[in-house]
C-alpha cells in the first residue's frame, strides 16, 4: 500500500479533509478527487499556465505543487468566480463581451492570473497586462482580445 | 466496509455501507444491467446469478455476497462487431431473445436471460412449462411472455446443436381468404421436428405489401442488441458526480390543509442539502396531463400546495447525500394538518353537501368543469334521436356495470435525473412518453424559458400511459435549482401505487333498444367516472370511453345512416390518487359494459352472438358516428371510416379458437369427469370411489372492438434524416419508443423508401435539443403519424439522391431512378451505389448535405378493429375462473413488423387479462391504498398465462403511405368482456363488475343456486 497523508484545505471557502498520496499533484487532486475540472492541465511542467489557481490569494501553478503541500492553505479556483451566466465576475463578463477567449482552454488560468494582478494594479497599461499574462500561453487568440478584455474589466471594476 | 466481490469472474474491491444491498453496490460498480423494479424482489428486475442460481440483488446485502460468484448480464455475450477486435458475440440466449422479438422495453430482459441461463445449465432440453416456471420470478409487463418463452426454447435447441425455424414466413396468407373452419389454436406454424417457433403471428397479407423488402418483415429491433446486453440505456443508468437523492414526503391524510410545516430538524441533519415546502417555490397552477397545447382539461395542480387531496399527495421535497439520510429527513419534517372530510366514493362527489376538493383561486376551468361541484369534466353527446330510437325498439335492455381502478405497473418505475449543464441549462433525463410536453409544461412551473430546458428520453422501461404524465420531473428539477447539484428521483414501487396515475374507475349505466330482428335502434351509455384528486385526462379519457366503444355499433338498415347514440358522463373529483392515461385510454372502460350488455341481449333474445354484433357494427364507407358530434373538447370534423376488417377478423379468430366446435356444445362445456381427467382437481382423486361430476365448466365468449389511430388535426409527429459518407442514414425522431418498437418500425419505413437494409438506419429518439418535435407516444399514433412524417422525410432525401444519381449516371430523368439494395438504378439497369452518391455529395462535386426534415398532422383517425375470443374454465365449487386461451384477430391495417406488432397484441391482452380477472386498486375508509406492492397487486407471471394467439387481418388504410392503422391499444379492449361472456357461457351467470374474482363468481353462484 502506498502511504497517504491527511491534509486539510480550504478550497473556494469550503473546508476539505482528504487522504492523499505523497506524489499526487495539486492539479490532479483538484480535478480528479474534487471534480473541480475548471482548472486545466496543459503541460504538467509549469510552462503553459493553464492550471493557474490562487493559493492564499496569489497565483500559483497547481501542476507544480503536490497536494500535500496545500495542507492548511487556502485555495481558489475558477469555479469560485461566478456561479452562472447571470452572475459572472466582472473579469469573466469582460472576457465574454470583448471576445477574450476562443477555445477557452487557457481562460481559467488567465483569469486566475489576472485576479491578483488587477487587485495590485487596478489601472494597468496594455504593456503591464501583456507582462502579467506572459506566463499563460494561448494558441488561439494572438492575445489582442485578451488584453482588450482586461482593459474593459479594469474599467468595470473601478 | 470493504470487501472483494467476484463479479463475472473478476475481483472487484467494493466500499459500501453495512446496510447496502447488492443491487446498489453492483450498480455503483457500473453493472447497470441489474435493474430496480421494486424493494421486495417481487419484480425480479434485479435478478443476478449467485453461484449459478438466480437471486434478487435488491433483497440481498452486499456483505452476504462475499466469497460467492456473481454473474450479471454483462458477463454473458458482447456485441459481435467491435472493430478489429474479435469477439464471441452474443450468448445464444441473447441472440434468441433479439431474434424472436422477446425484447420489448428490455428492462426485465437481463433478469429473464439470467434466470433462463440457470435453467439451461441444469436442463438443456426443457419443456415450455419448465421455461415458464424458470422465468416466473421475473415479471414482464410488455410481452405476455410468448416470445421470451419461445426465445429460451430456441436457444436451448441451438445449444443442443439442433435446428430451428427461421423467424417469419410461416403463417402468411393471401387475401381473399375463404372462411377457415378448422381450429388453429395450438397447431404449430412450422414443420420443424425439434422446435415450433410460434413467435410470428398469422397474417392475412394485403396485396399492396408484396413488393416491399423491409416493411412487413420480422426485423430485429434496432435497440435490442444493447438492451439484451444490459447496457446503461435507461434514465437511472447514469453517474453524476455529487448527485443527490430526492425523496418526497407524502400525505398521510386523504384531505387536509397544511397549517404549519417545520423543516428545521430535517435541515439540521448532516447530509441533507435541501428541504422544500410549498412556501419555498413559486405557486404555479398547471396540469400534469402530457398533451398538446392547449391541454384539454382543467389546471388544478401545483408542484407543492398548502393542501393535500389524497393519501400520497406531496407535502415536501428533500435532497440528501444518501437514500438513508433523505428518508431520515422525511421523518423529521413536522407537519401540522387540519384534517378535512374526504370524498372516497365517486357517488358522493356531487352531493349538495359535499366538501369542495379544489377551492384554490388559481384553478383554471376547461369546457364544462366546475370545481364547486367537484366536477372535472362533463360530457353530453347526443347523436340522432335516442328517445325516438327507443320508441322504435321492440325491447329495451338496461343494466349497470362497474370497472375498477388499475395500475400501469411498468417494471421500470418513474425516474428522472436533473442537472445544470455547462451552459447552465437544466437537463432532465427522464423516463417519459412525452419529452416535448415535459419541456413545454414544466417551463412555467420552474420559472425557466423553454429554451433553457433540455429533456432527454433514453430507453424507457415501459410506460403504458403512466409516463404520458408529467408526473414527477418537477421534483428533482426544483431540487437542482435549489441546490445547484444533480439530483435523481426514482419512484419506489409503493410510490407507483400511492402517488402515480391509474385507469379511471367508472360506474356505467347501459340502455339499448333492439328490434326482434336484432337491429339496434338506440344505444345509451351514462358514465360516472372518478378522476381522483386531479383532473388530468378527465375529459379526454372519459370522452374516449364513449367515442370509441359506442361508435362501433351504429345499428342496421336505416339506422346505419342515422344512428341513435347517447353518451353522457360526469367525471368527478374524489380524494383518491389521480387517475390518468393508461393504454386504451378510457376505451376498455367502455367495452366492458357495452359488450357485456350486448351479450345479455343476444342470450335473452336468442340471437347468434357473432351475427348480432356484425349486423350492427360499422361498415366501410360509413361515418364514424361520433366524428360529427365530439372531438376532445374541440370542433368536430366528420370522418368516414374506409377500412373495416372486422368480419374477417371474426372469421379468423373464431376458427382459431374452435368456436363452431365449442359454442353450445354441452359435452365440451361440462368437460371430462375427474375420473378420466388426470389434470383434474385433486379432490376427484382423493375420493375416487365416489364418482361425482366435475366441478369444472368450460365456456367460450367473444367481444368485437375498435379503437382510434392518433388525434386528428392536433397531434404532430416529426422526423429528420441525414445521409452519411457510407450511404447510411441518421434518423432522428421525436417519437418516443418506450419499448413498443417504434424506433424499429419507423426505421423500417425509412429503409423501405431509401432502398437500404434496416441496419443502414441509425435511429435516435428522443432529445428536445436534437430531434424534431413530436407529440410523443400516446393515442396509438406513432406508426401512423410519426411514421408518415418519417416517410415524407425519407421521400425528400430519396428525391435528392435520385437527382444526384441521375446526373452521375449521365443525365437520366431522376424520376426514372429506383432505389434498392443500397443502389440507385437507372432504367437501363445501370446503377451507382448510395455510398458513391454520398461521397460525391459530401466531398467531390457541387457539395451538399443530403438531409430532410418533415412533419405530419393527420386529418383523420382511422380505427383499427379486433375480434377477441376467450376460452375459460370455471370451478363452480370455488368460483375460480381460469382463462385457457385468448385469441385476438386484429385489423391494424398493414403490419410493418410482425414481431413487434404481435408483441403489442400479446402484451396488451395480458394486461387486459389482469383487468378482467385480478387487478384492482382499492382503498380503506381513510383513503389508504390496500395494494402497495406487486404481491397484493398481482400482475400475470409467465407460468400463469393462458395460451395466446394473435392473427392480423391486413387492410390497406389509404390515408397512410404504407397503409397502417394503430395496434398498441386495441388489445386492451376486448379481453375483459370476452372473458365475462365466456364465464356466462360456462355457468349461465352474468358478472357485471370486473375483476371477475373467485369471490364474485362464488357469491353469484350461491345466489343463483
Amino acid at each position: 500500500m502506498i502511504k497517504t497523508y491527511s491534509i486539510s484545505t480550504t478550497i473556494n471557502e469550503k473546508e476539505y479533509k482528504s487522504e492523499v498520496e505523497s506524489r499526487l499533484l495539486l492539479s490532479d487532486f483538484l480535478r480528479h478527487e474534487l471534480g473541480l475540472t475548471g482548472t486545466h492541465v496543459g503541460c504538467e511542467h509549469g510552462v503553459c499556465g493553464a492550471c493557474t489557481i490562487l493559493v492564499n490569494g496569489e497565483s500559483m501553478r497547481s501542476c507544480l505543487m503536490f497536494a500535500v503541500q496545500a495542507d492548511g492553505l487556502e485555495i481558489t479556483t475558477v469555479e469560485a468566480l461566478g456561479k452562472d451566466k447571470d452572475d459572472l465576475h466582472p473579469l469573466q463578463q469582460s472576457f465574454w463581451e470583448a471576445h477574450g477567449l476562443q477555445c477557452g482552454f487557457c481562460t481559467p488560468g488567465i483569469l486566475m492570473t489576472l485576479i491578483p494582478f488587477l487587485r495590485e494594479n487596478p489601472d494597468p497599461t496594455e504593456k503591464e497586462i501583456r507582462a502579467a499574462i506572459s506566463g499563460n500561453l494561448c494558441r488561439c487568440t494572438g492575445y489582442q482580445h485578451i488584453v482588450d478584455a482586461v482593459l474593459l474589466a479594469a474599467e468595470k471594476m473601478k | 466496509m470493504n470487501i472483494t466481490l467476484t463479479i463475472n469472474s473478476k475481483a472487484y474491491e467494493a466500499d459500501f455501507s453495512p446496510n447496502e444491498t447488492l443491487l446498489k453496490t453492483l450498480r455503483k460498480l457500473g453493472f447497470h444491467g441489474v435493474k430496480f423494479g421494486d424493494e421486495a424482489g417481487l419484480s425480479g428486475a434485479d435478478t443476478v446469478l449467485l453461484d449459478g442460481k438466480p437471486i434478487n440483488a435488491g433483497s440481498m446485502l452486499t456483505a452476504q455476497a462475499e466469497g460467492h460468484k456473481i454473474v450479471t448480464i454483462e458477463g454473458l455475450g458482447e456485441h459481435p462487431e467491435q472493430g478489429w477486435k474479435k469477439t464471441d458475440g452474443l450468448h445464444a440466449l441473447q441472440q434468441a431473445f433479439i431474434e424472436t422479438g422477446a425484447v420489448q422495453c428490455g428492462y426485465c430482459t437481463p433478469g429473464q436471460v439470467l434466470a433462463s441461463q440457470t435453467l439451461l445449465e441444469q436442463n438443456p432440453n426443457p419443456s415450455e412449462d419448465e421455461v415458464r416456471e424458470a422465468i416466473s420470478g421475473v415479471l414482464c409487463r410488455c410481452t405476455g411472455y410468448v416470445k421470451p418463452v419461445q426465445a429460451v426454447l430456441r436457444a436451448a435447441a441451438q445449444l443442443r446443436g439442433e435446428g430451428f425455424d427461421p423467424i417469419g414466413g410461416a403463417g402468411l396468407f393471401d387475401w381473399p381468404v375463404e372462411n377457415p373452419s378448422t381450429p388453429l389454436g395450438g397447431e404449430p406454424l412450422s414443420n420443424s421436428p425439434s422446435i415450433a417457433t410460434q413467435v410470428a403471428p398469422k397474417i392475412i397479407v394485403a396485396p399492396e405489401t408484396k413488393k416491399w423488402k423491409t416493411v412487413g418483415k420480422p426485423e430485429i429491433k434496432v435497440d435490442a442488441i444493447k438492451l439484451v446486453q444490459g447496457k446503461p440505456a435507461f434514465a437511472a443508468d447514469i453517474e453524476k458526480r455529487g448527485m443527490l437523492i430526492a425523496k418526497v414526503l407524502h400525505s398521510p391524510h386523504a384531505h387536509a390543509r397544511i397549517k404549519n410545516i417545520d423543516t428545521s430538524k430535517a435541515k439540521a441533519i448532516p447530509g441533507v442539502v435541501a428541504v422544500l415546502t410549498w412556501k419555498d417555490i413559486p405557486r404555479v397552477v398547471y396540469s400534469t396531463a402530457g398533451q398538446s397545447d392547449p391541454i384539454p382539461g382543467p389546471l388544478d395542480t401545483f408542484s407543492l400546495d398548502n393542501k393535500v387531496r389524497f393519501v400520497g399527495d406531496r407535502v415536501a421535497f428533500v435532497a440528501a447525500e444518501t437514500v438513508e439520510i433523505a428518508d431520515m429527513a422525511l421523518s423529521k419534517i413536522e407537519v401540522e394538518y387540519e384534517a378535512l372530510s374526504a370524498i372516497l366514493d365517486s357517488e358522493d362527489a356531487m352531493k349538495p353537501d359535499a366538501i369542495q376538493i379544489h377551492d384554490e383561486p388559481e384553478y383554471v376551468n376547461f369546457a364544462d368543469s366546475d370545481p364547486s361541484r367537484n366536477l372535472a369534466a362533463e360530457i353530453r353527446i347526443d347523436i340522432g334521436d335516442v328517445e325516438k330510437g327507443f320508441a322504435e325498439a321492440d325491447r329495451i335492455f338496461e343494466g349497470d356495470y362497474v370497472v375498477p381502478k388499475v395500475q400501469q405497473a411498468h417494471i421500470e418505475p418513474h425516474v428522472c435525473v436533473t442537472y445544470w449543464d455547462e451552459d447552465d441549462r437544466l437537463v432532465m433525463r427522464t423516463s417519459t412518453q412525452v419529452p416535448f410536453h415535459v419541456r413545454r409544461m414544466l417551463a412555467p412551473v420552474l420559472d425557466l424559458p423553454v429554451k433553457r430546458i433540455r429533456v432527454i428520453k433514453p430507453r424507457i422501461g415501459g410506460g403504458f400511459g403512466g409516463k404520458q404524465e408529467v408526473l414527477m420531473e418537477d421534483v428533482p428539477a426544483h431540487l437542482t435549482i435549489a441546490t445547484g447539484r444533480p439530483v435523481i428521483y426514482e419512484y419506489t414501487r409503493e410510490e407507483e401505487f400511492i402517488a402515480a396515475r391509474s385507469r379511471h374507475p367508472m360506474k356505467v349505466h347501459m340502455k339499448t333498444g333492439v328490434k326482434k330482428d336484432g337491429t339496434i335502434t338506440a344505444n345509451e351509455m351514462v358514465v360516472l367516472a372518478d378522476t381522483g384528486a386531479n383532473g388530468a385526462h378527465a375529459l379526454t379519457v372519459t370522452g374516449n370511453t364513449g367515442h370509441k366503444s359506442m361508435a362501433l355499433y351504429v345499428g342496421d338498415g336505416k339506422y346505419r345512416k342515422s344512428p341513435n347514440i347517447r353518451f353522457y358522463a360526469d367525471v368527478v373529483y374524489t380524494n383518491t390518487p389521480p387517475s390518468g392515461a393508461f393504454r386504451g385510454y378510457g376505451v376498455p372502460q367502455g367495452f366492458w359494459p357495452l359488450d357485456r350488455h350486448l351479450e345479455k341481449i343476444t342470450r335473452e333474445m336468442g340471437f347468434d352472438p357473432i351475427e348480432f354484433r356484425l349486423k350492427n357494427a360499422i361498415r366501410p364507407g360509413e361515418y364514424h358516428p361520433f366524428s360529427k358530434a365530439w372531438n376532445e373538447g374541440r370542433e368536430p370534423r366528420p370522418e368516414i371510416v374506409h377500412t373495416v376488417g372486422l368480419e374477417q377478423c371474426v372469421q379468423q379468430a373464431k376458427a382459431a379458437i374452435g368456436w363452431d366446435q365449442k359454442f353450445n356444445n354441452e359435452d365440451w362445456r361440462n368437460g371430462p369427469t375427474p375420473a378420466d381427467n388426470g389434470q383434474g382437481p385433486e379432490l376427484g382423486k382423493a375420493s375416487s370411489a365416489v364418482q361425482r361430476p366435475s366441478p369444472l365448466r368450460k365456456g367460450i365468449g367473444l367481444a368485437t372492438v375498435m379503437q382510434g389511430t392518433a388525434i386528428p388535426y392536433l397531434d404532430m409527429g416529426g422526423a429528420s434524416i441525414k445521409m452519411n459518407d457510407d450511404g447510411s442514414f441518421n434518423l432522428l425522431v421525436g417519437a418516443t419508443d418506450l419499448g413498443t418498437g417504434s424506433d424499429t418500425v419507423l426505421a423500417q419505413m425509412a429503409a423501405e423508401v431509401l432502398g437500404v437494409p434496416l441496419e443502414d438506419l441509425i435511429c435516435y429518439s428522443s432529445d428536445t435539443d436534437f430531434t424534431p418535435f413530436d407529440k410523443g407516444a400516446y393515442a396509438s399514433s406513432t406508426t401512423y403519424i410519426s411514421g408518415t412524417a418519417v416517410v415524407h422525410a425519407a421521400e425528400k432525401v430519396a428525391d435528392r439522391i435520385k437527382v444526384r444519381a441521375a446526373k452521375m449516371l449521365g443525365d437520366i430523368d431522376s424520376q426514372e431512378i429506383e432505389l434498392r439494395d443500397r443502389k440507385a438504378y437507372g432504367p437501363d439497369g445501370k446503377f451507382i451505389t448510395l455510398s458513391e452518391v454520398a461521397m460525391d455529395s459530401l466531398h467531390r462535386n457541387d457539395q451538399e448535405q443530403i438531409m430532410a426534415v418533415a412533419s405530419y398532422v393527420s386529418p383523420v383517425s382511422p380505427p383499427p378493429f379486433g375480434a377477441q375470443f376467450a376460452e375459460v374454465t370455471v370451478d363452480i365449487e370455488t368460483g375460480q375462473v381460469t382463462v385457457d386461451h385468448l385469441v385476438m384477430a386484429v385489423d391494424s391495417g398493414v403490419i410493418i413488423n410482425p414481431l413487434t406488432a404481435s408483441g403489442q397484441i400479446e402484451g396488451g391482452m395480458t394486461q387486459a387479462l389482469g383487468y378482467a380477472v385480478c387487478e384492482e386498486m382499492r382503498y380503506n375508509e381513510k383513503g389508504e391504498a390496500l395494494e402497495r406492492d406487486l404481491d397484493r397487486y398481482h400482475i400475470f407471471r409467465a407460468d400463469e398465462m393462458p395460451e395466446l394467439t394473435t392473427i392480423f387481418v391486413e387492410t390497406f388504410e389509404p390515408s397512410h403511405p404504407f397503409g397502417v392503422k394503430a395496434v398498441a391499444e386495441i388489445p386492451m379492449d376486448g379481453v375483459a368482456p370476452a372473458v365475462g361472456n365466456a364465464v356466462r357461457d360456462a355457468i349461465g351467470i352474468d358478472i357485471d363488475e370486473i375483476p371477475i374474482t373467485p369471490e364474485k363468481v362464488w357469491q353469484a353462484l350461491k345466489q343463483g343456486l
